[in-house]
């Protein structure tokens, strides 16, 4: 028991992360630079095509993954806006703030990849169909977050209110994934489910699972190296940092707000 | 409780001029859409639910500012934080006394609107229904973005980014209520729908703007 509250006690000092990280950042980013081409070389040339979409399924492998990722950030990141607000962790301030660009970067590749599939198969760009609608909903509530981070003046206050955005946002991730089973919309149910076997041939889900693995092993990673910097510059008074970087630090210090 | 009751309502009694700048753009907004869509009655009355609501949903969302930011100036908005009554409660009463100086008389003037609109008359006793469960949620999610950022001086565009997409919904079956009415459909569902927004938002709503109220107030 004691071991687990000392683990649980590491994740509140940025020092800890910041050497953790450094040991799992090449392995993140070596992985997500492996898997992603592989997944996308595979999904694109040799998987099966589909029998009734032919090859336009392909552009599946970008766009589940990038879906699936644009609800669990936000879901990681209300997490970390209960830890924030509950237990006041920095770290958990810092991951919503670099993991909110991130969300909105991958929630737009969803909409983007979504609309590119759905002209051959819908025969539109979009409709106004509930998962895409609670989809954009989701890409402006990563929008909202952003914009608290760069209009709050202190980053204690900026951290506790996009916390505080964060969990009121959340609602939003449920009604995502049941919006194709709730309303009858165009959009279909889920392709996947951890319980049931898959519908399609191995070939043909196999490599998006490896694009699942790819995206969040890319998202680890840049979530990590984007933490360190954070961490470098919002500790950048402390010892540890200032005997680190020492020539780096002085020149941060020595000028104005950066 | 009873005085806070009392003095809020007052409060806010006292600045009409902001109470009734967010209706005259209630209505002027409305009053927009003939003139650029088209005057033609038949148009107007398909378009008139979404109109009413979305500019409803505006012009609530424009008189949000005034619920915190007066109290945040003079500092009494710190003294409730710090004080012992439970915040909860007392933010429950703000925006409780707020949607009845801001909400009800918006309500309370749609029916014009959707006369000069040409909403048909069947549809609304559903439009008022409507509103009337509507604008209580809308105030409720509005109050946490405006206790967000009552302590920033620009902070009337982040509060359109942060509430306007939890908005959405209640504009959805608000305006497909009014829809199915306007068709002669029933539209109990959309109005239980809208029900059960209220109630979630006003049991759930205060406990995030009364911590939202606190990060306000002890970042200074």
């Amino acid at each position: 028991m004691k071991s687990i509250w000392r683990w649980f006690h590491k994740w509140t000092s940025p020092k800890w992360f910041y050497q953790m990280s450094e040991s799992w950042l090449p392995w993140l980013t070596g992985l997500a630079f492996i898997l992603i081409p592989v997944a996308v070389i595979w999904g694109l040339a040799f998987a099966p095509p589909d029998y009734q979409q032919g090859n336009s399924f392909r552009i599946f492998y970008i766009h589940l993954p990038s879906a699936i990722l644009a609800q669990s950030v936000f879901l990681f990141m209300a997490v970390a806006g209960l830890v924030s607000l509950v237990w006041r962790i920095k770290l958990a301030d810092i991951f919503i703030k670099v993991a909110a660009p991130f969300g909105a970067a991958i929630t737009l590749l969803a909409l983007l990849s979504g609309a590119i599939w759905g002209k051959p198969t819908w025969g539109t760009w979009w409709v106004w169909d509930a998962r895409l609608t609670s989809t954009l909903i989701q890409f402006f509530l990563y929008l909202g977050v952003i914009a608290i981070f760069s209009a709050m003046e202190t980053v204690e206050s900026a951290g506790r209110a996009a916390s505080l955005t964060c969990l009121v946002g959340v609602v939003n991730v449920p009604i995502i994934k049941f919006s194709v089973e709730w309303w009858n919309t165009l959009h279909q149910p889920a392709t996947f489910s951890l319980t049931e076997k898959p519908s399609m041939p191995a070939e043909m889900w196999l490599p998006a699972l490896i694009a699942v693995i790819g995206f969040y092993c890319l998202f680890g990673a840049v979530t990590f190296y984007k933490m360190q910097s954070e961490i470098i510059y919002r500790e950048r008074r402390s010892l540890w940092v200032r005997e680190r970087f020492n020539s780096v630090t002085c020149q941060i210090d020595g000028g104005e707000k950066v | 409780m009873k005085e806070l009751v009392t003095t809020e309502l007052k409060l806010l009694y006292r600045r009409k001029q902001e109470l009734v700048n967010p209706l005259l753009f209630f209505v002027l907004v409305c009053s927009l859409f003939p003139l650029a869509v088209s005057p033609q009655a038949e148009r107007l009355e398909l378009i008139a639910p979404g109109v009413l609501w979305v500019a409803a949903t505006l012009a609530s969302m424009l008189s949000l500012d005034m619920l915190f930011r007066h109290d945040y100036d003079d500092g009494s908005l710190e003294q409730l934080a710090f004080g012992d009554q439970p915040l909860y409660l007392l933010m429950l009463i703000k925006i409780g006394c707020y949607w009845l100086m801001s909400g009800l008389p918006l309500v309370l003037i749609s029916p014009l609107l959707g006369l000069m609109l040409f909403l048909p008359y069947e549809a609304m006793p559903t439009m008022l229904i409507s509103l009337l469960l509507g604008t209580p949620v809308l105030a409720m999610l509005g109050s946490v973005g405006a206790a967000l950022t009552v302590s920033l001086r620009k902070g009337g565009v982040i509060v359109a980014l942060l509430a306007l997409p939890l908005f959405m919904p209640v504009i959805i079956f608000g305006s497909s209520a009014v829809v199915a009415a306007s068709q002669g459909l029933p539209a109990t569902g959309q109005l239980l729908w809208l029900a059960a927004f209220a109630v979630a938002g006003i049991c759930l709503a205060p406990l995030a703007t009364a911590s939202a109220v606190r990060i306000a107030v002890s970042c200074d």
